[in-house]
């Protein structure tokens, strides 16, 4: 059942890269070159010279891009099946598909949206190459908290979903979710590297085309996924027979 | 009409598919591999590097920027 799941799940994200891909040559190939061309025009103003590429801009924006939003689709597939696995039947009483589509919305928030109000993807030349190591290790720590911050959250409402009320312990488990990513956002160091005269239009057109694309990336995941799963877990043997079972009482 | 709501009483939730035993396997092994495959789209050559150079992060260049990862 899990190796299935699991195959099924990077199949759906081989399918969610190619049209992330698709998202991303079209909302963020652009302003990945507006915001190349100002790095080379910078770089022509201090006299720098021209750095060569090891792989042409050509091949990046395509052959490149699609390797590496497959790559994402497949690895975030794979692994999303895995929670699945877990996940179904154990958290709250929803079916395969709904399942499905709310993990993969509480991933995009959870994974994406949330830390990106604090880390947000930036362009090329928006970014101080000497402190990627610092930034690298932001973003994951960043990722890491909001997720582990949804999981109690999670455990919250339903520790209280009986002694609240459902309405209550919903409200109770949002607010733990945003009291620890505030203060973990409060508490984490701000990054400002945009450089001066960058233009705010691809700044902002770049930042929305890469939210648009994770949200490809999981909406696909999410509803692709829980319609393979639905009929892999409706086909289970043990499953099978309780629905005899049910068919003839 | 009994077949039709069978099959969706199919649809009802009858507690976990996967035991933990069962899924551990898979989670410490794919696990592993899927996330290696995340580093490569991500970080490599960049706050990390394992092969050197700088082949694989010029590939997956725009690839890391517009999937949000801190890159340059």
């Amino acid at each position: 059942m899990v190796r299935s799941l699991l195959i099924r799940g990077m199949l759906v994200g081989l399918l969610a890269g190619v049209l992330a891909f698709a998202f991303a040559y079209a909302f963020g190939e652009p302003q990945v070159q507006h915001a190349i061309d100002f790095e080379d025009l910078m770089a022509a103003k201090a006299g720098a010279a021209h750095e060569h590429a090891l792989i042409s801009r050509g091949t990046q924006r395509t052959v490149g891009l699609l390797i590496g939003t497959v790559a994402m689709g497949v690895a975030l597939g794979g692994m999303f099946a895995l929670v699945f696995a877990y996940a179904y039947g154990r958290v709250g009483s929803f079916g395969v598909r709904a399942t499905s589509a709310l993990l993969a919305l509480a991933a995009y928030v959870t994974i994406t949206l949330v830390p990106f109000t604090k880390y947000p993807a930036s362009p090329p030349s928006v970014g101080n190459a000497d402190t990627i190591d610092r930034r690298t290790l932001l973003f994951f720590a960043m990722i890491a908290i909001t997720v582990l911050a949804a999981i109690a959250a999670g455990r919250v409402r339903r520790e209280y979903a009986e002694r609240l009320g459902p309405w209550n312990a919903a409200i109770a488990a949002g607010a733990v979710f945003v009291l620890v990513v505030a203060a973990a956002q409060l508490i984490l160091p701000a990054v400002h590297e945009t450089p001066a005269g960058f233009p705010a239009d691809v700044l902002y057109r770049f930042r929305l085309a890469s939210l648009g694309i994770s949200a490809t990336l999981w909406l696909t995941i999410g509803l692709a996924f829980g319609a393979t799963a639905e009929r892999l877990v409706a086909a289970q043997p043990g499953r099978a027979r309780a629905r005899r079972a049910g068919a003839a009482a | 009409m009994s077949e039709a709501v069978a099959e969706r009483n199919a649809g009802v939730v009858e507690g976990p598919i996967a035991s933990p035993r069962e899924l551990m396997p898979y989670a410490i092994f794919a696990g592993v591999v899927l996330m290696m495959l995340v580093y490569f789209v991500g970080a490599e050559e960049g706050a990390l590097s394992l092969i050197g150079g700088s082949s694989v992060h010029e590939l997956v260049h725009d690839a890391r920027h517009l999937l949000g990862f801190p890159c340059h």
